[in-house]
């Protein structure tokens, strides 16, 4: 059976298209969403995508958390299924309660946009199944607010429960504790603002955001 | 019912990196303002609302606040309400 990926475009949103396409690389099939679906009936997991979610206004996903599909978002979520953030789509599992932080803004003030190295820190994830722990991911960012922060004592409890699912080996925005990833306590939950799609062909300078997406296909049985 | 201008004050919680403020800070003795420190960069978001007196309509911005108007993760807020020009509405 192909794994049916829902792709929530929201107004804003710009890699909902690059997300089907790197997904049908690992035999998946995406299928793009608008945010005022209240169903995501028949769907394996979802992928909430980069860009800038109702312009960004407030805050970054302030206000994509209440479109109608989150109230699916969050079902699918309960249930088990891969539901996965990336970039702007963190910044709203985190405004939406289903991952805990923030991403605040960058702490050199500058709009990121290269390929970072990621480091993979726990495989028993929707996102990183696949992958191996200690294992060396190159991903492009793309962000101004990636940062991500939350109180001492979420950073304890993430750490704790290994919920750090990748880490920055070279810190570019401020991130607390060099975190790119973080999962919810059952794991089938994971935000980051590195994007795997744009490192779905080596055309595109790397292949490494594969093994991410293939785990996302893995996990949604 | 009456109308009450409201202001919100949108800051960054205490130990929560700010680096506008730090960069704003960090410009000033360049322009040849010196002694500035302490510089906080936040929101202020202002308009009316419509409530039975001010306790109703200060619960109400707080409520907003706290749901949408915030994220308590990073941010704080500090509410003003006031009576709108004009008197109440018969």
């Amino acid at each position: 059976m192909t794994a049916r990926v829902a792709v929530v475009m929201f107004p804003g949103s710009n890699c909902e298209h690059d997300v089907v396409e790197a997904m049908a690389r690992v035999g998946a099939k995406g299928e793009i969403v608008y945010h005022d679906q209240e169903r995501l009936d028949g769907f394996d997991a979802v992928v909430l995508p980069g860009g800038f979610a109702h312009g960004d206004y407030l805050r970054c996903g302030a206000i994509a958390r209440f479109s109608p599909v989150m109230g699916a978002v969050a079902e699918m979520a309960r249930d088990g299924a891969p539901v996965i953030g990336i970039c702007n789509g963190f910044q709203v599992l985190t405004e939406a309660g289903l991952l805990p932080g923030a991403l605040q803004k960058n702490r050199g003030l500058k709009f990121l946009c290269q390929t970072e190295e990621l480091r993979v820190e726990t495989t028993t994830t929707a996102l990183t199944s696949e992958a191996s722990v200690g294992q060396s991911l190159r991903i492009p960012i793309n962000h101004f607010e990636g940062n991500y922060t939350c109180d001492p004592e979420t950073l304890r409890q993430l750490r704790e429960e290994d919920r750090i699912v990748l880490r920055y080996v070279n810190n570019p925005n401020g991130a607390t504790d060099d975190i790119a990833g973080v999962c919810n306590e059952a794991r089938n939950v994971v935000g980051l603002m590195p994007h795997p799609e744009r490192a779905s062909d080596a055309l595109l300078g790397s292949d490494d955001g594969l093994v991410l997406l293939r785990s996302i296909v893995e996990t949604s049985g | 019912m009456s109308r009450f201008k409201v202001q919100v004050e949108v800051s960054l919680r205490p130990g929560i990196a700010d680096p506008e403020g730090a960069t704003i800070e960090r410009t000033l003795p360049a322009l040849g303002f010196e002694g500035v420190s302490g510089v906080q960069m936040g929101k202020s978001i202002r308009f009316e609302i419509e409530a039975i007196d001010e306790k109703t309509a200060t619960e109400q911005v707080a409520a907003m606040c706290e749901r949408f108007l915030t994220n308590p993760v990073i941010e704080d807020s500090a509410i003003s309400v006031r009576a709108a020009e004009g008197a109440a509405r018969p």
